[in-house]
């Protein structure tokens, strides 16, 4: 079970609203490399995952992410909450509002809904954690492309934060791979040393 | 005014121990015998813990586990995703 602190892991405050960015934020919310993708998928694999140091990373990473997927709706919301309908249509997101109004709905930046097809929980250990080190830099990378698109350093600094967090887990998610495979005294055939 | 800008101070330790508890337990997962990083750790844990017992005397309920007075503090406002219940980083004096 989980325990809740009534506080962001890192601070969103945006003053400037701008529906133009929601709509591409959101897909790190509920797009194919976002949060909830994220969450689901490492709190899924840990109920088959082995080794105490590798459980505890699915386990403890798949926990951060489910303040991540906060962190992002809080900055959709920010962002979405004082729009005009005016700014809101001239922003591209009329369509998401006929939906959802300045809701939060879990979709990508192209408006597809979230799908359980974005993750993958094997069964297989070696396969989950493979699995994890690619959609941690695909994140990566996503949130790099937000950075880019974006002007607001109200925006920029949450983005930065949390690009960060995706290198950081893609590090404990290397070194629990390596501990599986000693472990299971795999061979290191794809992993540089 | 005083008092909104300790809590926003306070709260930001707050942040700042939880993030380091955090970051460490995540290396801890996969450096168990790394015995100055568990003192590291377990000092974070001491300083969050005071922090929020002093946050909590003066501002209210920040987990789901705090004590309460009356009336039922949990369900004050703003919540966490609102604007007003964030801090602002000030970037540091170089």
């Amino acid at each position: 079970m989980w325990t809740y602190d009534k506080f962001l892991e890192y601070p969103v405050k945006i003053k400037t609203p701008n529906p133009e960015m929601a709509k591409i934020i959101i897909t790190q919310y509920g797009g194919p490399d976002g949060e909830l993708g994220a969450s689901l998928r490492y709190l899924s694999q840990r109920f088959s995952m082995i080794t105490p140091q590798a459980i505890a990373t699915c386990n403890d990473i798949g926990t951060e992410e489910l303040a991540h997927l906060e962190m992002v709706g809080a900055m959709v919301r920010q962002l979405m909450k004082n729009a005009t309908l005016e700014e809101i249509q001239k922003g591209g997101m009329g369509g998401y509002y006929a939906d959802h109004g300045r809701g939060i709905y879990p979709v990508s930046a192209s408006g597809v809904p979230f799908d359980a097809s974005y993750i993958q929980s094997k069964g297989d250990p070696i396969v989950d954690l493979t699995e994890n080190l690619a959609a941690e830099q695909k994140a990566r990378a996503t949130y790099e492309y937000l950075i880019n698109m974006a002007d607001d350093p109200d925006v920029i600094e949450p983005l930065k934060f949390l690009r960060e967090r995706e290198v950081v887990h893609y590090q404990r998610f290397g070194e629990a791979l390596r501990i599986v495979q000693d472990y299971l005294k795999e061979p290191h055939l794809f992993i540089m040393h | 005014m005083k008092n909104e800008m300790n809590k926003m101070e306070l709260l930001k330790q707050i942040s700042a121990a939880k993030f380091m508890m955090e970051d460490l337990s995540l290396f801890l997962n996969t450096h168990p015998t790394d015995r100055e990083t568990i003192v590291e750790y377990n000092y974070y844990v001491k300083e969050w813990r005071d922090l929020k017992e002093n946050y909590e005397m003066n501002f209210g309920m920040l987990s789901d586990d705090s004590l309460s007075c009356y009336p039922w503090q949990w369900i004050s406002e703003p919540w966490p995703w609102e604007n007003e219940a964030n801090f602002k980083f000030e970037k540091e004096e170089s």
